[in-house]
C-alpha cells in the first residue's frame, strides 16, 4: 500500500463523526490540562485510561493522543499569559512569550504559538506517516537480543536528555525497573516482592504509579508554597499577525519543526529538550540576539513549533517498535494493551485502520486545536482564574475513583498514596520522576528479552555484541552516556537547562 | 563548624540504598538460576545491587557541595490530609458507599490547602460529589453502591 492509499484509509477512519468527536474531546481536555498548571497530560491520561476501555480501540487511542498534543498547545497559553508553564515543554515559551504579553502583544504571541504548532504538527504527521512503515518492517527482524539492546538504549538516552544529576536519573530508572519486577515471574510463575498479597501477583498497577508520581506528588509540591496566580491579561486582542511578524517567524518555525521532529524520536524528554534547543539556536542565529528575553517573537515561534513537532514524532518508536519514548507514550502502551492490542511492528499490518487512523487523526486534531485555541482564547483565560484550592481536590478524587474503576481493586488506591509519597520525596530531593515511570514500563520487557535472548544463545552473553544491530544499539547507548558525562557537554547541557529559570 | 553536605543528596542516597537493599535481600529467597536459564532472582539481585551502588555514589558526592537553596518547609498538613484521604477512600469505599466517601474525601483534601476555610471546603465537597456522581456513576456506569452496607439506610 502506498502512502496516499494509506493516508486515505486513515482519513476515512479519522473523519468518522464519532472519531472526530473523540478527537475533539481529547484535544479539548488536553488544552484544558495544558492550560492549568499543576496537572499535566500524564496524570490526565492515566486517570482517563479506565474510561477508554468502553470505547473502540481507534476512538480510545485517538482521544488519548489528542490529550497529549493538545496539552502541548494549552501549556503555551499559560506560559504566555502568566509566565508559568502549564507544561514543562512550554517553559521556554514563557521567556519571550510573557514579555510580549507585558508589552500588550499577547495576541500575536498566542497566534504565533498556534500557527507554529499547527505547521509543525502537520509536517511531522507526514513524517510519521512516511517513516513509520519502513521502520516497522525493519523491526520485524528484531530478535530478543535486539529488543534488549534497544530498551537499554532507550533508557540510557532518556537520562542523557533529562536534566539534573545523571546518577540520580540512573537510580530512578533502576527503581522503576525494580518496581516493574513486582508480581509473578514470567517463566516460573513465582510471586516476587508481593509481601504475600494476592493483589500484587499481577504486578503494581501502572495507573496508580503514574497518578501517584505525577499527580499526587505534584499536588504535595504545590502545597509547599501556596500562592495565587495572577492573570495579567484579562482580554486578548489583535490575534492576527502583521506581514512583518510573518516574515520574522517563517524561518524559526521551519527550523523548530526540523529540530523537534528529529529530537522527538529520542527517548526521554525529547519534546522538552527540543524547545530548549530551538530557543538557543534561534538566539544564536538571530541578527539581534539582545532582543531575546525581552519579547522576541522568534523566541516563541521556534520552541513552540519544536515541541509540537516532537510531540508528534515521539509516536514513531511507540507505533513501530512498541517501545515508549516517555511516560505519556508508556501510558499509550497501557491503552493499547487494555484494548487487547500489543503495540509494535505488527500493528501496521494487523490493524491498518487503527494505525493510519491515529496518524490521520493527529492532523484533524491539529486543525481542531487551532479552531479551539484562537477564537476561544477568552474561555481559556477564564479557566486560568480557577483557584488551585478548588482544582487539586478534584484531581485527588478523580485519581482515586479512576484507579478504583479499572479493576475495583482497593490495592490500586493504596498504591497511589504510597507512590505519591515516594514520588514527592524523590522529587523534593532532586530526582526526576519521568525515568522512574519509563523504567517501570520497560522493566518487564527488559527482563523478558534478556532471559529469552540468553536461552536462545544457550547462555552465551556475547550474543548482544556479536549480532550487528544489537551491537550498534549498545554502542550508541554507551556513547550517549559517555557524551552526557563529558565535562564540556555537561556544561552545555546545564547551560541549556539553566535558561528555564 | 557544620560539615558542608547536601542533605537532599544524602536523603536520596538513603532512599536508593533502602530500596535496593530490600530488593536484594528479598531476592535471596528466590532461585538465582544460571546465565542460560535465569531464575526469578537474577534480575532483581543485579538491579538492586546497582541501585545500592548508585546510592553510595550519590552519598559520596553529597559531601562535595551544599544544597543550593534554603530548605522549603514540609507541607505536613497537606501530606497528612491528601495521603490520609486516599487511604480513607480505599478503606471505606465498599463499606460506606460512593456518595458519603466522595463527599468526605473531597472535604478532607480541600482542607489540605491553607487557603480553604471550613465553609469553602464544604462547598467544594458538595460540588465535587455531584460532579463525580454524574461523571462516574451516571455517565460511565461505575458499578458501586451509592450508600454502603455500613450505613443504616
Amino acid at each position: 500500500m502506498d502512502l496516499f492509499a494509506s493516508l486515505a484509509l486513515g482519513f476515512s477512519v479519522a473523519l468518522d463523526p464519532w472519531n472526530i468527536f473523540f478527537c475533539f474531546i481529547g484535544v479539548l481536555l488536553g488544552t484544558l490540562v495544558g492550560v492549568l498548571p499543576g496537572i499535566g497530560p500524564t496524570a490526565t491520561i492515566a486517570m482517563l485510561l479506565p474510561i477508554t476501555f468502553t470505547l473502540s480501540p481507534a476512538s480510545a487511542l485517538i482521544m488519548l493522543a489528542g490529550i497529549y498534543y493538545g496539552a502541548q498547545y494549552g501549556g503555551s497559553t499559560t506560559a504566555i499569559l502568566i509566565n508559568l508553564p502549564g507544561e514543562s515543554s512550554a517553559a521556554v515559551t514563557a521567556i519571550d512569550g510573557y514579555q510580549m504579553a507585558r508589552q500588550g502583544r499577547a495576541g500575536p504571541a498566542l497566534a504565533t504559538a498556534a500557527l507554529g504548532s499547527f505547521f509543525a504538527g502537520s509536517v511531522s504527521t507526514l513524517l510519521l506517516a512516511y517513516f513509520a512503515p519502513p521502520l516497522a518492517r525493519a523491526a520485524l527482524n528484531f530478535g530478543p537480543a535486539e529488543y534488549f539492546s534497544l530498551i537499554v538504549l532507550g533508557l540510557l538516552v532518556s537520562i542523557a536528555l533529562a536534566h539534573g544529576s545523571i546518577i540520580k536519573a540512573l537510580g530512578m530508572i533502576v527503581i522503576g525497573l525494580l518496581l516493574g519486577m513486582v508480581g509473578q515471574d514470567i517463566y516460573t510463575g513465582q510471586p516476587r516482592f508481593t509481601f504475600g498479597f494476592r493483589e500484587l501477583f499481577g504486578g503494581i498497577n501502572f495507573v496508580s504509579v503514574a497518578v501517584g508520581v505525577f499527580g499526587i506528588a505534584e499536588i504535595l509540591r504545590n502545597l509547599e508554597n501556596e500562592q495565587t496566580r495572577e492573570v495579567m491579561v484579562k482580554k486578548v486582542k489583535n490575534l492576527w499577525l502583521t506581514k512583518d511578524d510573518f516574515k520574522r517567524i517563517a524561518a524559526p518555525v521551519l527550523r523548530g519543526t526540523v529540530l523537534g521532529a528529529l529530537l522527538g524520536v529520542l527517548p526521554g524528554g525529547g519534546h522538552i529538550l527540543s524547545s530548549f534547543a530551538s530557543y538557543s539556536a534561534e538566539k544564536r542565529l538571530s541578527k539581534n540576539p539582545q532582543e531575546f528575553g525581552k519579547g522576541a517573537i522568534e523566541g516563541v515561534a521556534g520552541p513552540e513549533s519544536a515541541n509540537n513537532a516532537a510531540a508528534q514524532t515521539s509516536f514513531i518508536p511507540l507505533m513501530t517498535l512498541g517501545i515508549p519514548a516517555h511516560p505519556v507514550m508508556a501510558l499509550m502502551v497501557g491503552a493499547f494493551i487494555l484494548q487487547g492490542i500489543t503495540p509494535g511492528p505488527n500493528v501496521i499490518n494487523d490493524e491498518p485502520e487503527l494505525f493510519w487512523g491515529i496518524i490521520a487523526s493527529m492532523w484533524v486534531g491539529n486543525v481542531l486545536l487551532v479552531l479551539l485555541n484562537l477564537p476561544l482564547i477568552g474561555l481559556w483565560v477564564k479557566m486560568l482564574s480557577i483557584p488551585y484550592r478548588i482544582l487539586f481536590p478534584s484531581i485527588v478524587l478523580f485519581a482515586c475513583i479512576g484507579c478504583y474503576s479499572i479493576n475495583l481493586n482497593l490495592f490500586d488506591i493504596y498504591a497511589i498514596a504510597v507512590f505519591g509519597l515516594l514520588g514527592y520525596l524523590l522529587i523534593r530531593f532532586g530526582c526526576e520522576p519521568a525515568p522512574l515511570l519509563l523504567g517501570f514500563v520497560l522493566g518487564p520487557l527488559l527482563e523478558e528479552h534478556l532471559r529469552r535472548a540468553m536461552i536462545i544463545s544457550r547462555g552465551d552473553p556475547t550474543v548482544f555484541i556479536t549480532r550487528p544491530i544489537s551491537a550498534t544499539l549498545l554502542a550508541l547507548a554507551l556513547a550517549a552516556v559517555i557524551l552526557a558525562l563529558l565535562p564540556s557537554i555537561r556544561k552545555k547541557r546545564d547551560e541549556v537547562f539553566v535558561e528555564e529559570d | 563548624m557544620a560539615v558542608q553536605a547536601s542533605r537532599n543528596d544524602l536523603a536520596t542516597a538513603a532512599i536508593f540504598v533502602a530500596i535496593g537493599g530490600y530488593f536484594v535481600l528479598e531476592s535471596l529467597n528466590y532461585t538465582l538460576g544460571t546465565p542460560l536459564r535465569m531464575g526469578p532472582g537474577f534480575m532483581p539481585i543485579a538491579l538492586g545491587s546497582i541501585l545500592i551502588l548508585l546510592g553510595l555514589v550519590v552519598a559520596v558526592g553529597a559531601f562535595t557541595h551544599a544544597d543550593p537553596e534554603e530548605d522549603r518547609p514540609f507541607p505536613w498538613r497537606g501530606i497528612a490530609l491528601v495521603l490520609g484521604t486516599i487511604i480513607f477512600f480505599g478503606a471505606t469505599i465498599r463499606g460506606l458507599g460512593f456518595i458519603p466517601v466522595v463527599f468526605l474525601s473531597a472535604l478532607g483534601t480541600a482542607l489540605a490547602s491553607r487557603e480553604n476555610n471550613p465553609v469553602s471546603a464544604v462547598i467544594i465537597a458538595v460540588a465535587l460529589t455531584i460532579l463525580c456522581f454524574v461523571i462516574f456513576v451516571l455517565a460511565l456506569g461505575l458499578q458501586v453502591r451509592w450508600f454502603g452496607p455500613w450505613l443504616p439506610f
